[in-house]
């Protein structure tokens, strides 16, 4: 696969799984105003995933359309991060993945709206000002319920420790990364990881949390299609009518 | 059609096409239409673009900007989806933002939204966060400046919801963007 359709794939795939992920709490939030914000969040990620399918598909030229990428691939052939696929848990585990995630694309997207590539780059333009919202909700919430009660923060810590070796797969760069930078559309890995750093552990410290060392061991293998089994049972239910009823309409 | 099509009476009848969402402004006030071509004697081609990438009203609203015209008498209509520049509520008109009022929606209180704090480094000392997150918002129903923000989402991704302190009303207000 070229490089760059698999580099598009990857970006649709972080953002689809996530939404889909959001979307399994929509009626089930903690609180009405959580309830709406997780599934705005997860609208904004699925029209984000709509632009990049799109164009993956068109530079592949298999006549493969948005649809029929998001509900005709099994497993394997999804690119995205482990992190995206982990379970909502309760609301730590879900916000602490959500600012991990959101740190991530906050600046790559912004990165990436001054690569070489002109449709990338408007894609990205459109998704910064949403990335950079959820960005500011996700870390505020980290730090009311780091900074929170003695409950809160110990739920919140254990989430942080829980989810970090997840964090490592965003800078581990493999031959399409690199293919990526090389074309410069994809920004540096050290450079990602540094300003992911910084202010990681800028909201970590403001919530009172530790930061577990970013040197710790990571889990790797999404980008390349090996996944957990958390996201077999996502995918059964998100395209369970396209698999019961191939190529449905309305 | 009597008279030759012109690209500014096309302005003028999306003037009346609605926005689904918010039925007193209309597509033009939002800002969604981004240019009108005249390709000839009866055709041309609308660029619009998506306000949220995510955005369930973009198909209604290319449906209506469509059949806005067609019933106008334009026998061809040509959408195009533009993304960039980026929609921003910089480009609500003024008329825009004072139909939302009256309408009991509290309008964009700034221009585009305030990164600043986001970045690494970029909280001064002794600032909390949520202090600097919410913009002051001026309440729809009685003018007062003295409101709080309820959550960051409201009933559609454009929107937060806020409350006022003084005449104890909950209000929509169009975040800025």
């Amino acid at each position: 696969m070229d490089a760059k359709v698999n580099y598009l794939l990857r970006q649709g795939d972080n953002a689809l799984i996530l939404s889909q992920r959001l979307s399994e709490l929509c009626g089930k939030g903690p609180a009405l105003e959580e309830d709406m914000a997780l599934t705005n969040v997860a609208l904004d990620l699925l029209g984000q995933t709509r632009m990049w399918y799109t164009y993956a598909g068109e530079l592949e030229g298999q006549g493969r359309d948005e649809d029929r990428i998001a509900y005709h691939r099994d497993a394997h052939d999804f690119k995205n991060c482990l992190l995206v696929e982990q379970n909502n848990g309760n609301y730590a585990d879900t916000m602490v993945r959500q600012f991990f995630f959101d740190t991530w694309h906050y600046f790559l997207i912004g990165a990436l709206t001054k690569c070489s590539d002109q449709r990338i780059a408007e894609i990205a333009e459109k998704s910064l000002k949403e990335v950079t919202y959820h960005l500011r909700r996700s870390g505020d919430l980290v730090v009311r319920m780091g900074d929170g009660t003695e409950i809160s923060h110990a739920k919140t810590q254990a989430a942080v420790n829980e989810l970090w070796p997840y964090t490592g797969e965003f800078f581990n760069y493999d031959d399409v990364d690199r293919a990526m930078v090389d074309a410069g559309i994809a920004p540096a890995a050290d450079e990602l990881r540094a300003q992911w750093l910084a202010h990681v552990s800028d909201i970590l410290a403001e919530a009172t949390l530790t930061m577990p060392s970013p040197d710790a061991w990571m889990q790797k293998g999404g980008k390349q299609g090996r996944h957990t089994e958390h996201l077999g049972y996502l995918l059964a239910e998100m395209q369970f009518l396209q698999r019961a009823y191939p190529g449905a309409q309305w | 059609m009597d008279t030759q099509l012109s690209a500014a009476q096309v302005w003028t009848w999306l003037n009346d096409v609605p926005d689904p969402e918010i039925p007193v402004i209309s597509v033009v006030d939002l800002g969604i239409v981004r240019g009108v071509q005249v390709t000839g004697d009866s055709a041309c081609t609308v660029t619009i673009t998506p306000t949220y990438s995510g955005c369930p009203a973009m198909q209604v609203i290319a449906d209506a900007v469509t059949s806005a015209l067609k019933e106008r008498g334009v026998q061809q209509v040509e959408l195009l989806t533009q993304l960039s520049p980026a929609w921003t509520t910089d480009w609500m008109s003024e008329s825009g933002k004072a139909k939302l009022k009256g309408y009991g929606i509290a309008p964009p209180a700034q221009q585009v939204i305030d990164i600043s704090a986001l970045r690494a480094g970029g909280l001064a000392a002794g600032v909390k966060r949520h202090a600097i997150a919410a913009p002051k918002v001026a309440c729809p129903h009685c003018g007062s400046g003295h409101t709080e923000l309820t959550s960051q989402f409201g009933s559609t991704p454009c929107k937060a919801l806020y409350k006022c302190l003084d005449c104890r009303e909950p209000f929509d207000y169009f975040k800025c963007h």
